[in-house]
């Protein structure tokens, strides 16, 4: 997983509440087997017109100050809805390295740590500030920087936020959860082994 | 000292604990087409295995067509996500129910229907509404494609404990109102992101009333209000749904299963972090007027006016949603015309809702402007409902019935709305595009659904007698 440290980048405004993963990335391109090669997706039904090529010229997005934004600026429970981990893939194959939104859907949420972005929760009038200024000054960009925790911006802002201890670490060293967990393997084994004879196999038929 | 179920099942499946993250071990993972290659193909690039192949059941149900088993599938790339995961579980050692399999379904029905869902599991599958499973009393909640990866290569998941909610819904439901309209009233009450952060338990006697396809339906639709899962402690009618299901403990193993199952309840005296109470008395047959499920309003209610709305950002949404959706404030919700009426998906897509919906159907024809779809939620759900004649019940009356799958509840199949199409479903999500482009859902129960095909227009079933 590609790590996190410092990100100073365009702002990307998205004014919208309840952005849902049907949004992010439409079902019709869940179909891929890969993980890589969504970006092109992103806010598919939203960004383009109805022949699915032309892009809308009305969608926050595509407007040239905004090309090349890294980090997204959300409305609240920003990313509810499917569990599908192609929203965060899509996000990040299109640029967006960290998200700063009032609230998240829980699973979203989860899935942006998975996939070395930062998710960011700011309270709702603060985003709506930042929304303002990434609306009105064109190609405004804000530095987050994880190991201290903080954002600012060349008008002097600072802010703090908050991020989980052990979540912060493995972005910060670009760390595999999987291979984490299996440094205690033998805490599962020990686990498993405990458990009652009649939860072996559940998911083997009883009888043939 | 008390304990919630939410905190036994927890507690019971700590593997470790460190730095504010609990390990989480887990009985049953469940796996389909859409959110698995990547995990897979993960698990073959750092060369890791599956550890619990015996805790691990696969199937097709996203991706299928619900027409005839014997058409080869037309959509190149549909199938090719339904062959790797057929060469995945060959490869991984994992049970696979594919698409000739007597038990393939969609996946939050056939583990229920297999027994392979029991009280005081941790469940997971790849997918947000896996907070079905709560319905037995389980800890069941989906999970991203990273995370099904771990789970297959560890059993176990690291995870942040949620907080507790407790949603009491009192009194006796009047005619009509299922569990569809219950768990409807609940999320327009608590909002989309009402739960988010929380095990959400349901308590009270309308909950305890009914059946376990109606405990389902409410879990099922958990996540919708944001929650991290749904529960409903397990009672002697869960008890007796599970006994004698294909993968259900038999004999000495079952006694011993019962015993442990019994204990899981919440104690007398726990404490929820949060209590939310609703009263049969106020709830109605519901639908959803816009593009989230907060949006709902009691079939007697008109489309809502934006101008009566003091919140700017709900006002927008409500604009927003007014707009997509094709409506003018004020209107009666009665008076919404049909093209379209899907009856089925992991909500209601179990037996007793196409029983629910065969009987108001029986007798009637659907009307000519609408093309009403059946898709039962899975083979076996097929089978019982022609055991049971329902098939032709809906033949006879005009119903198109299909074959077992997620069909229209998200269209990724062939089945799919046209651009400006007005749909009555009992799927479980009325996002913007989410059954075709531009298509308009009304989210509401099957036997709802049921009458708005015969009337060409949604309607009020407690009225339904009279017309
Ligand atoms: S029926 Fe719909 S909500 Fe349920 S699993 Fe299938 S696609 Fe998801």
């Amino acid at each position: 997983m590609e790590k996190f440290t410092t990100l100073t980048g365009i702002v990307g405004p998205l004014d919208r509440a309840n952005a849902d993963t049907d949004q992010i990335i439409p079902k019709q391109f869940l179909k891929r087997i890969e993980r890589t090669g969504f970006g092109q997706f992103l806010f598919f039904d939203w960004r383009f017109l109805d022949d699915g090529k032309t892009e809308n010229p009305e969608f926050e997005l595509n407007q040239p100050q905004y090309k090349g934004a890294t980090i997204l600026l959300a409305g609240k429970n920003f990313g509810c809805g499917s569990s599908r981990e192609h929203a965060p893939w899509a996000l990040e194959d299109y640029g967006f390295r960290s998200i700063i939104a009032p609230s998240y859907a829980d699973i979203f949420y989860n899935n942006c740590f998975k996939n070395g972005m930062l998710p960011i929760v700011l309270p709702e009038e603060t985003v709506k500030e930042l929304m303002t200024k990434a609306q009105t000054e064109p190609g405004y960009q804000m530095t987050i920087d994880l190991p201290t925790q903080t954002i600012t911006d060349s008008d002097g802002l600072k802010l703090s936020f908050e991020v989980d201890a052990f979540r912060k670490h493995c972005l910060l060293n670009g760390l595999d959860d999987i291979g984490l967990t299996l440094q205690h393997e033998p805490d599962i084994t020990t686990y498993e082994n405990k458990r009652p004879s009649w939860k072996t196999g559940a998911a083997q038929p009883v009888a043939a | 000292m008390a304990k919630t179920m939410f905190e036994k099942i927890w507690e019971a499946h700590v593997v470790r604990e460190a730095e504010g993250q609990t390990l989480l071990y887990i009985d049953l993972h469940l796996v389909h087409e859409v959110t698995s290659p990547q995990a897979f193909e993960g698990l073959r690039l750092t060369g890791r295995k599956v550890r619990r192949p015996d805790l691990t059941v696969a199937t097709m149900d996203h991706n299928v067509p619900t027409t005839s088993r014997l058409l080869p599938i037309a959509d190149p790339i549909s199938r090719l996500q339904m062959d790797t995961l057929s060469e995945n579980c060959k490869e991984f050692g994992v049970t696979l129910y594919d698409l000739h399999n007597k038990k393939q379904g969609i996946v939050h029905v056939i583990g229920p229907e297999q027994g392979l869902t029991q009280p005081g599991m941790t469940i997971v599958c790849g997918d947000s509404h896996t907070s079905t499973h709560g319905a037995f009393g389980s800890l069941a909640f989906g999970i991203g494609t990273s995370e099904v990866e771990h789970v297959l290569a560890t059993q176990t998941l690291p995870q942040t404990r949620p907080k507790t909610m407790e949603i009491r819904v009192d009194g006796q439901l009047g005619p009509g109102v299922t569990a569809k309209d219950v768990i409807l009233a609940i999320i327009g009450k608590i909002g989309t992101d009402g739960a988010t952060g929380y095990a959400v338990e349901y308590t009270g006697e309308v909950i305890r009333s009914l059946s376990m396809e109606g405990r389902m339906t409410i879990c099922n639709m958990s996540i919708e209000a944001g929650a991290r899962a749904g529960m409903i402690a397990p009672d002697a009618k869960t008890f007796e749904y599970v006994k004698g299901r294909p993968f259900a403990p038999q004999g000495a193993d079952w006694d011993a299963a019962i015993a442990e199952w019994s204990a899981l309840p919440t104690d007398e005296g726990a404490a929820f972090d949060t209590l939310v109470t609703l009263h049969a008395d106020d709830i109605a047959p519901y639908v959803s007027w816009g593009t989230s499920p907060g949006m709902v309003a009691p079939i007697t209610a008109n489309v809502p006016a934006p101008e009566d709305i003091e919140d700017e950002a709900d006002r927008k949404a409500t604009e927003r949603a007014l707009e997509y959706m094709g409506l003018t404030a004020r209107t009666p919700l009665t008076e919404l015309m049909l093209d379209k009426v899907f009856i089925g998906s992991c909500t209601n897509g179990r037996i007793e809702d196409l029983r629910a919906a065969a009987a108001v159907a029986k007798g009637h024809k659907v009307s000519d402007r609408v093309h009403a779809m059946v898709v039962p939620g899975s083979y076996i759900v097929k089978m019982q409902a022609e055991a049971e004649g329902l098939d032709v019940v809906f033949k006879e009356a005009g119903f198109d019935w299909r074959e077992a799958g997620c069909s229209m509840c998200l269209a990724m199949n062939p089945d799919i709305l046209q651009p400006g199409e007005r749909c009555a479903s009992t799927s479980n999500r009325n996002f913007e595009g989410r059954q075709g482009k531009g298509g308009r859902t009304h989210l509401v129960s099957p036997q709802m659904a049921a009458a708005a095909a015969i009337a060409g227009r949604l309607v009020d079933i407690r009225d339904w007698d009279k017309e």
